[in-house]
């Protein structure tokens, strides 16, 4: 009896482990899976703002219209029909509260009880006008037609080049200059973490005695154990300001802010990696480049620096891999402005900070909270690439070996 | 009367096969020994009497074996009563990072004794047995670690003793350990052969001609010859036993 | 033949040498000296700001006066609770893996997954907190999704540490107290874990102290702007000293009234770092040290 009890309470315990062990398979599964089903509610919606309705008159021929042109014309960046594909007239915009200059307070009525009617009166009589206003006062017997606006479609959402995800009359879902924006600072950090590292990890790994050694490896560790926000409010005292002074900017929250500061935050990670990987050098090997005649260096170059090369890109792409996700440091000072980044010295914004920026202010479900989970499937995506190039990198080593 | 018995066993790892039929008894509270070249499959053979090769991942066994009669390889037999039926002593020295005391008690407790005062009795008991107790008596408390490699050993033999069991596995046990240690491990398995029966790997021929009573002689995973000492020592059958034993290969 | 034929060869790769030596050498105490400088930064314009009243008070005066007590307390509670959700899990899991699992696909799974969860940036997991554990459970901003959600983000940390730990652990322990007729938890619980256990503990010191640092997963699972009151239950929002210093830095209603609080807010996150690491190398060198004298 007692011992089957016993053989039970085995059994339990490694039920409990074994239950334990697929915890992290199932959150990574799970973190897929609500990503995804909030982040592709965004596509083959109507990117015009819930509850707005755009009408024409019903003589123009234009029935369609993307996102981005809607945007256009009410920036009055498009200003004839001719441009859109209509009639050769210029376009006469209509928000709601143009209203009152059409007609007085009381024919509108003290409740707007008139307005829908009123509403359809002046898109009747305008020939060339495009109007916007809320969907509620939408006349049932309306003279004249509502625009469709083309779904957002992954290639616009990929591809779009305007962030404006709030924006009325139609939000603008372009997250190229986001995704751009992200491997503009990382780039930037990587150009400057992994000589620096490189250089730190040859260093201790070939050529410091174990005194030096034993001295700077707990600071590299103490560097990654430094919050990022920590990272973000140095950067946002010291090196912003040091930016504007240096190159006489408006403001020093730049892209280059951002990549200074991810890169000092993945110097201990490219450092620790890159310095393990040439550790792993036999010492025959070194011995014999030695016995030839070589000296120290050469051999570092020429055999060590070659024999650890998977391990040190390991590295690199590890360094890519923490400044692709880091939020809190870019957020506070690269000056988050959604544009194409084409310099190091103006303001760049990615995809984190996005995320950390607005999420707090998208109402739960609609289509900006959508947006950012999209954004959040893009990210984890490209460490996914990351994480498995890791993984691909390593076992092709081990094959090597 | 036989305490392990087996019958045509087979042992594969993945496809490669270890051992090839053997079929052998040894007899109770006698000292039989194992010889034969590295790699012939000597542990593998020894560690088939406590399924320790259970552990190894990708292991087949064909055959049975009997310890007192009970087929060890049946569904109903536990495996960790087995092993406390059936010690087993390493080539190395391998006790806990634990005191000296916990390290013979450990056995007991895992299997669930409680009662102090039967511990205490137990532990002075095996440690006598394993001729270690006036060594170590005033230092129960301290880390077995503290020990020589000697002391540790018997350590290990006293561990194992410690749960009653009634057959003693040693893998090489004296392979580790200086001339000294040697003597007195050999010493002690002679006077433990009153109580247990005996099954020791030995790469030592004199070894095995000093403690033992019979001596199987392995080669490529086959059983060559298994004789008294005696007899296998001065005139063996095989040629392969005589090879081997003459130090022409091995 | 004579050793002296190829000079000034031999003079210029000596040169080349001690040129690439320097330069390696500057590198890397210029690493150094940029941890110096952000730690010195801190450290020195915090260090007049700490005062028992900033450590005990709520803030006062729109955040640029008066403490950060509710911020170190909503911490602590985040730490606290995140790890007494991915402590256990975490080490169970790595002892699933190291000493239970059996080789092949299912234990390769479990692998990479849980190395492709350490890869997920941190908002990423903000995201997934407030999506499954705000929204969909219904806890709303609160100290449990908060923990919950920087739990997960501990969880790959403890877990790895837990099974380097138990790699490093010689075979020869285990298959003696099996031998010994113990059960595999037996094992494991009796002779493994306890020759683990400094290494494990170390690793989990340090994950307190990555934990204590996050902001990102926070943001929308628990953190508030400005809440002068301490927790009452697991269901409350709290303040936590991340995001304060982000709040107080870039966008609280004052910032330059406001930036001493913030050099004290960043002294104390400094101060948990350097008091988790030191404590970790402590440990470190404490227990090596017993094992020496064994
Ligand atoms: N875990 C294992 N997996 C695969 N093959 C194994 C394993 N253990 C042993 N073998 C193989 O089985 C054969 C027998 O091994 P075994 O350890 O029993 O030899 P042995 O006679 O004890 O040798 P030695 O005297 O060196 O201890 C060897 O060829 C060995 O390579
Ligand atoms: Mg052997």
């Amino acid at each position: 009896m007692k011992r089957y009890f016993h053989n039970f309470g085995e059994r339990v315990i490694e039920g409990v482990l074994t239950i334990s062990g697929t915890v992290t398979s199932l959150t990574v599964l799970l973190i897929v899976f609500f990503l995804f089903k909030e982040g592709l509610g965004i596509f083959n919606q109507s990117p015009v703002a819930e509850g707005s309705a755009i009408v024409v008159n019903n003589q123009n021929p234009v029935k369609e219209l993307s996102a981005k042109e809607l945007k256009e014309i009410f920036d009055q960046n498009i200003t004839n029909w001719k441009q859109v594909g209509g009639q050769d007239a210029p376009i006469k915009l209509f928000r709601i509260d143009d209203i009152t200059d059409y007609y007085t307070e009381e024919q509108i009525g003290k409740d707007f009880e008139y307005l829908p009617q009123r509403l359809s009166e002046v898109v009747a009589k305008e020939p060339t006008i495009v109007a916007f206003f809320p969907e509620q006062y939408l006349a049932k017997d309306f003279q004249g037609h509502r625009i469709n606006l083309e779904n957002i479609s992954v290639s616009e959402f990929l591809g779009g080049t305007e962030w404006y995800p709030t924006i009325q009359p139609a939000v603008q879902m372009g997250v190229l200059p986001l995704i751009l924006g992200t491997l503009w600072v990382s780039l930037g950090a990587i150009l400057i973490a992994l000589p620096l590292g490189l250089a730190t990890s040859i260093y201790l790994a070939e050529i410091a005695d174990k005194r030096v050694r034993n001295l700077l490896k707990p600071v590299i560790e103490l560097l990654a154990g430094i919050p990022s926000v920590v990272y973000g409010f140095f950067g946002l005292v010291v090196i912003v300001p040091l930016i504007q002074d240096l190159f006489g900017l408006p403001v020093g929250e730049t892209a280059l802010a951002g990549s200074i500061i991810l890169g000092i935050m993945a110097l201990p990670t490219i450092i620790s990696v890159s310095e393990d990987a040439m550790r792993t050098t036999p010492r025959a090997m070194k011995e014999a480049s030695l016995a030839l005649g070589a000296t120290k260096w050469q051999t570092i170059y020429k055999v060590v620096v070659p024999y650890s090369m998977s391990g040190i890109s390991t590295a690199a792409i590890l360094g890519i891999g923490r400044a692709i996700g880091e939020t809190m440091a870019v957020l506070m000072v690269t000056g988050n402005a959604s544009v194409i980044p084409h310099t190091f010295l103006a303001p760049v914004r990615t995809i984190p900070a996005t995320i950390a920026a607005e999420l707090g202010e998208a109402p739960q479900g609609g289509m900006h909270y959508q947006a950012l989970f999209a954004l959040g499937c893009i990210l984890f995506l490209m460490t996914l690439i990351i994480n498995l190039s890791v993984d691909f990198v390593s076992a092709k080593r081990k094959a090597n070996r | 009367m036989n305490s392990i018995e087996t019958k045509d066993v087979h042992l594969y790892y993945g496809d490669f096969h270890a051992l090839k039929g053997i079929s052998m008894a040894m007899k109770k509270n006698q000292v039989t020994a194992f010889i034969g070249p590295s790699g012939c499959g000597k542990s593998t053979y020894l560690r088939c009497f406590n399924r320790m090769n259970d552990l190894i991942d990708g292991v087949r066994i064909e055959g049975e074996i009997l310890i007192d009669e009970v087929d060890i390889n049946n569904k109903n037999i536990l495996v960790d009563d087995l092993r406390k039926h059936v010690g087993m002593v390493f080539q190395k020295p391998n006790p806990f990072p634990k005191s000296i005391f916990e390290n013979v008690a450990y056995g007991l407790r895992v299997n669930g004794t409680k009662d102090k005062t039967l511990i205490e009795e137990r532990v002075e008991k095996s440690l006598r047995q394993a001729a270690l107790w006036e060594e170590v008596k005033d230092k129960l408390k301290k880390s077995a670690f503290e020990l020589s490699g000697g002391q540790q050993q018997r350590l290990c033999i006293a561990r194992a003793l410690a749960i009653e069991p009634s057959v003693l596995l040693m893998d090489e046990p004296a392979s580790a350990l200086d001339p000294i240690s040697t003597a007195k491990i050999e010493e002690l398995i002679y006077e433990l052969k009153e109580n247990y029966t005996i099954v020791i790997v030995t790469h030592n021929m004199q070894q095995a001609g000093r403690v033992s009573d019979s001596t199987a002689f392995f080669y490529l995973g086959e059983l060559v010859e298994y004789a008294k000492t005696k007899t296998l020592f001065t005139s063996p059958k095989d040629q392969r036993t005589q090879n081997y034993i003459t130090g022409r290969f091995g | 033949m004579s050793f002296s034929q190829n000079q000034s060869i031999n003079n210029s790769k000596r040169l080349a040498q001690s040129v690439a030596f320097t330069i390696f050498k500057l590198l890397s105490f210029l690493v150094v000296a940029i941890l110096i400088v952000i730690l010195g930064f801190i450290l020195v314009n915090g260090a007049s700001v700490i005062s028992w009243e900033f450590l005990t008070e709520m803030p006062k005066e729109g955040m640029t006066a008066g403490g950060i007590f509710p911020a170190i307390v909503g911490t602590l509670c985040l730490v606290a609770g995140s790890m007494l959700f991915a402590f256990p899990i975490g080490v169970l899991s790595g002892i699933y893996i190291n000493e239970y699992s059996k080789d092949g696909w299912f234990k390769r799974f479990i692998k990479l997954m849980t190395n492709n969860l350490a890869g997920i940036p941190s908002i990423v997991f903000g995201l997934f907190g407030m999506a499954l554990f705000v929204n969909r459970f219904g806890f709303g901003d609160s100290i449990l999704a908060g923990s919950l959600t920087l739990g997960l983000l501990a969880l790959p940390v403890v877990i790895r540490t837990t099974e380097e730990s138990l790699k490093a652990i010689d075979k020869s322990f285990r298959i003696g107290s099996l031998a010994l007729g113990a059960t595999k938890w037996q094992t494991t619980s009796r002779v493994v874990l306890p020759m683990a256990f400094p290494n494990i503990i170390t690793g989990l010191i340090l994950s307190v102290g990555r934990v204590s640092g996050e902001t990102a997963p926070i943001l929308f699972t628990v953190a508030a702007y400005f809440l002068p009151k301490l927790p009452t239950s697991i269901f409350d929002q709290v303040m936590a000293l991340p995001y304060h210093l982000y709040v107080i830095s870039t966008s609280g209603t004052n910032i330059e009234a406001s930036r001493s609080m913030a050099y004290g807010t960043a002294f104390i996150l400094i101060l948990i770092v350097l008091i988790v690491n030191l404590l970790a190398n402590w440990l470190r060198r404490y227990f090596s040290k017993k094992v020496k004298m064994q």
